[in-house]
């Protein structure tokens, strides 16, 4: 939590252009990751790795184009959030899951506030703006701070 | 009364200031009747905690106040299921004691003195004001028109099926449920239409409440994937909805794990799993979407494919292992007992048995929900008709609410609210469409009648589009006679649940009313009689058997410590109690004692013609004995040669043996001439020569002979068996009648 403030916080800051490039690849990679897992699961096809290839560098290029820098926290944001529930998991499937409520709330935690950063990169985005006449940017933002809370209230007191 | 309202709504709302001040009035008159209906048992009656379940929950409030919340979450009672004891604070839905609690130390604070057993019978009908209030939220969100939120408020507020659970002193987990069942639907109606997490999060803490209070939160848990599931089929995936049921579960589900009752079951059993797949199921449609507006179409579909190809075996994959491994149980037996009604009959006898998960009857829904069961499927179909995001909704909680109420009595209290809300559409459109005092004017007349005639010569051209302006109704006959029949039907409504509620659900059931030849009122009040007795006159930890129905009284109201109770968590421990009753007494007297059982109580009807008594539900122990110990206790041996379930002198000697038989029986024939002795229950004559009991002794029966109690005898001081010391009193009755037992034991020292 204590995390994500500061990555907030920092957003609109100067700071933000030296962030953004690193934080450009690591998601695209992140978006990469499932589609690689496809590719080898269907490599035998020849033909259709060109475009393939075709497809993710669409994607990337759409991505690199078209985000606005402050998506591009949201979604470093996330990437982090994956990547530490994707550590947690695995603790979980190779050492054991002993303190069940410990996991479940850390776990949690992780995939709620990735589901809560999701919502409010879908309310900011510019594209998306009619679905949701009476959601203001700040008010998402304002939201997301609320639901947050509550969430880590929760995991607090799951934890034990 | 609605009709009314309206037409007041007609002629003086026409300032929009009027009309909200107007419906803030009708709001409060309809919460005002839907509170005084639910008061026919404190006004026939007394201010008292109703039936069984209540006792319990009446209890454990008491614990709650006396000494504070975090005991009351630890509590271990160790006067329940006497052997055992039972984590009473890990086990039970905190939500009602918790919010009596609340109300109690405000009411404290506010320096209002009350007495906290009034809190909790007047609980549910205060509740069932905030519950109209809820269900007309609900119904403005369906519909533009206004007097269709105050119709369902006004059908919840009064709706008999609703009342059944919620009369005064009915102080059980669905008196609050009920409203955040509602209210938890109408945000989140509201959070998917605005697509707000905050709506969203709300939703999620209103269902975390409902977790607490009722173990029915399992319908909400079911019915919103199912919702969700039904919008992304009928290919109205949206962000909103993506934010609404994401931000719900999330939260939602991190509020459900905080009741020790529920802890992890939301990430291990069956029911919850289709909320869960389903939040898996929009995080890869989420990422579809962003990819799709990423990509040109034909490399999207190709992506789709490939995505969609890999996911899936992955999945496929994924359930094969964790199944095998053991990881996800399969399909249990409440799975099944869901889709077979006649599952649970056979493997579970101890749930079968419970009345209210009986299936329902059909004169049921009509004497619940009496004329608005008719217009319920009318309501449905104008649903249809609009069919927005929260049309479908409401449809589908119709189809899966109407399911549920087939299978089990008590889930009518489930249906009963989309009933309300369908049925207030149904007649608010009526109404609407022939309350309106103007007539169609010409030009649209005239338009119509040539759409009409379009439609004579079209008919069968099949073009719905052409005969759709047909509106507007001509005549003041019509529209007069409709209206009238409609507020014949709302007016036999309110008719119909005034009876229903004073008749059939505003009785305690602790105390019994019977009418007298003259016609007034006669209370039996056996039970409490009883229950003092046990208070006054035995030990602090005197042990009670009694058969499980019981429990919760005897705990509420006597403050014994008991064997069993309706909390039914330990099949073993039940049939332990069933096999006691069952067996004859050389077989129970071991089983008592094992148990530490002082006094036996059995309910009895016979003098009274109460056919709810233990010899009525004794073949449910049977069955349930039989269940743990089919070699010991044989239903079979229970009946008569022919099959047949008799008590007189055709009964089979297994059941003139048992020793639920012989206390029922016992001493019954000296109430009535010799070979007169009658069973009013059972309509027969019993035999000349009455039971004789050895191991127990006769302590209390009640006025109308409704509650006995046995108390067990201590071993005999000689070393006999009871059977021969009894036999030996006999003999010397004759002799010394007065004297039984001070000789004997002046004899041993």
């Amino acid at each position: 939590m204590a995390k994500s403030r500061n990555n907030r916080d920092v957003a609109p800051s100067a700071a933000a252009t030296t962030q953004a490039s690193v934080t450009s690849t690591s998601s695209t990679a992140n978006i990469t990751a499932p589609a690689a897992t496809t590719t080898t699961a269907k490599s035998s096809k020849a033909a259709a790795k060109s475009s393939w290839d075709q497809m993710v560098l669409n994607i990337a290029n759409h991505y690199t184009k078209s985000t606005p820098q402050r998506t591009k926290l949201l979604d470093a944001f996330m990437a982090f959030l994956v990547v530490v529930g994707a550590l947690q998991f695995l603790y979980c499937i190779l050492a054991g899951n002993y303190p069940f409520n410990a996991f479940l709330s850390g776990f949690s935690a992780t995939v709620g506030q990735f589901v809560l950063t999701a919502s409010l990169r879908i309310q900011t985005t510019e594209a998306n703006k009619s679905d949701f006449p009476a959601v203001s940017p700040e008010r998402a933002f304002a939201d997301f701070v609320v639901c947050s809370l509550i969430l880590h209230f929760f995991c607090v007191n799951f934890i034990n | 009364m609605s009709a009314n309202s309206l037409q007041v709504l007609a002629a003086a709302g026409k300032g929009e200031s009027t009309r909200t001040a107007l419906r803030v009035i009708i709001l409060c008159l309809i919460a005002a009747a839907a509170v005084s209906s639910r008061l026919f048992s404190v006004i026939r009656f007394e201010s008292i905690i109703h039936e069984f379940d209540p006792w319990f929950n009446f209890r454990a409030t008491k614990y709650l106040v006396a000494n504070g919340f975090y005991k009351f979450w630890d509590w271990f009672d160790d006067r329940t299921w006497h052997p055992l004891g039972r984590v009473t604070g890990g086990t039970l839905y905190p939500g009602l004691m918790v919010t009596s609690g609340v109300i109690y130390h405000a009411l404290r604070a506010l320096t209002i003195p009350v007495d906290i057993r009034n809190i909790c019978v007047l609980l549910a009908p205060a509740f069932s004001g905030l519950t109209a209030f809820a269900a007309y939220l609900l119904t403005n969100e369906m519909t533009t028109s206004n007097s269709a939120g105050l119709l369902a408020a006004a059908f919840m507020g009064i709706a008999p099926g609703y009342i059944s659970r919620s009369v005064a002193g009915s102080y059980d987990n669905e008196a609050i449920a009920i409203f955040l069942l509602v209210f938890t639907f109408y945000l989140w109606i509201k959070a998917l239409k605005l697509g707000s997490m905050l709506w969203g999060a709300l939703c999620a803490l209103f269902y975390g409440y409902m977790v607490a209070s009722w173990g029915g939160y399992a319908f909400i848990t079911c019915l919103l994937p199912l919702h969700a599931l039904v919008l992304i089929c009928m290919g109205r995936y949206s962000t909103r909805l993506y934010v609404a049921y994401c931000t719900w579960y999330a939260l939602g589900t991190l509020a459900s794990m905080q009741i020790p009752f529920v802890g992890f079951l939301p990430v291990k059993t069956s029911e919850h799993m289709p909320a869960l797949g389903l939040f898996g199921f929009l995080q890869l449609l989420a990422f579809l979407d962003y990819v799709r507006s990423a990509l040109p179409s034909r490399q999207y579909q190709t992506f789709l494919w490939l995505f969609a190809g890999g996911t899936f075996g992955l999945g496929l994959a994924g359930l094969v292992i964790a199944t095998s491994a053991g990881i996800i149980a399969p399909w249990g037996g409440r799975f099944y007992s869901l889709w077979d009604t006649s599952y649970a009959k056979i493997h579970i006898p101890i749930i079968a048995s419970v009345s209210e998960h009986q299936p329902t009857a059909w004169p049921a829904f009509f004497f619940d929900l009496n004329f608005l069961i008719w217009l319920f499927p009318a309501g449905v179909y104008l649903c249809f008709q609009q069919l927005a995001d929260e049309h479908v909704f409401i449809v589908v909680y119709a189809l899966f609410g109407s399911y549920f109420a087939g299978v089990m009595v008590r889930l009518m209290l489930t249906l009963t609210p989309v009933v309300c809300v369908a049925a207030a559409i149904a007649i608010s459109t009526v109404l609407d469409t022939y309350l309106d005092a103007r007539s169609p004017d010409p030009e649209n007349a005239k338009a119509e009648e040539a759409v009409e005639g379009a439609t004579k010569k079209a008919s069968k051209s099949g073009l719905k589009s052409t005969t759709k302006p047909l509106v507007g109704i001509y005549s003041y006959v019509s529209k007069g006679v409709v209206v009238t029949a409609m507020t014949l039907y709302l007016l036999l409504f309110v008719l119909h649940c005034t009876w229903v509620t004073s008749n059939a659900y505003s009785s305690p059931s602790v105390v019994l009313a019977s009418k007298l030849a003259d016609g007034s009122q006669h209370i039996i009040d056996d039970y409490r009689e009883a229950y003092q007795w046990l208070r006054q006159n035995t030990k602090d930890d005197a042990k009670i058997m009694s058969w499980w129905d019981y429990g919760y009284q005897i705990g509420g109201m006597a403050d014994r410590p008991t064997l069993v109770d309706n909390n039914t968590w330990n099949n073993t421990h039940i049939a332990t109690v069933g096999k006691a009753m069952s067996s004859s007494e050389e077989v129970s007297y071991p089983i008592m004692r094992q148990h530490e059982v002082d006094y036996v109580l059995v309910v009895f009807g016979a003098l009274l013609g109460y056919s709810g008594d233990d010899i009525n539900k004794f073949l449910w122990m049977v069955r349930i004995a039989e269940g743990i110990w089919p070699d010991e206790v044989k239903e079979r041996e229970f009946f008569t040669p022919r099959g047949e379930y008799r008590v007189d002198d055709q009964a089979s000697e297994t059941m003139k043996n048992s020793l639920m038989y012989k206390m029922s029986y016992y001493n019954y024939n000296s109430l009535f001439p010799p070979g007169q002795a009658q069973d009013r229950v059972r309509q027969v004559r019993l035999p000349e020569v009455g039971p004789t009991l050895n191991v127990l002794d006769e302590a209390f029966t009640s006025e109308n002979w409704i509650i006995r109690i046995y108390k067990v005898k201590d071993l005999d001081n000689l070393g006999r068996d009871h059977a021969s010391a009894a036999a030996f009193d006999r003999g010397l009755k004759k002799k010394r009648a007065a004297k039984k037992r001070a000789p004997r034991v002046l004899r041993v020292e």
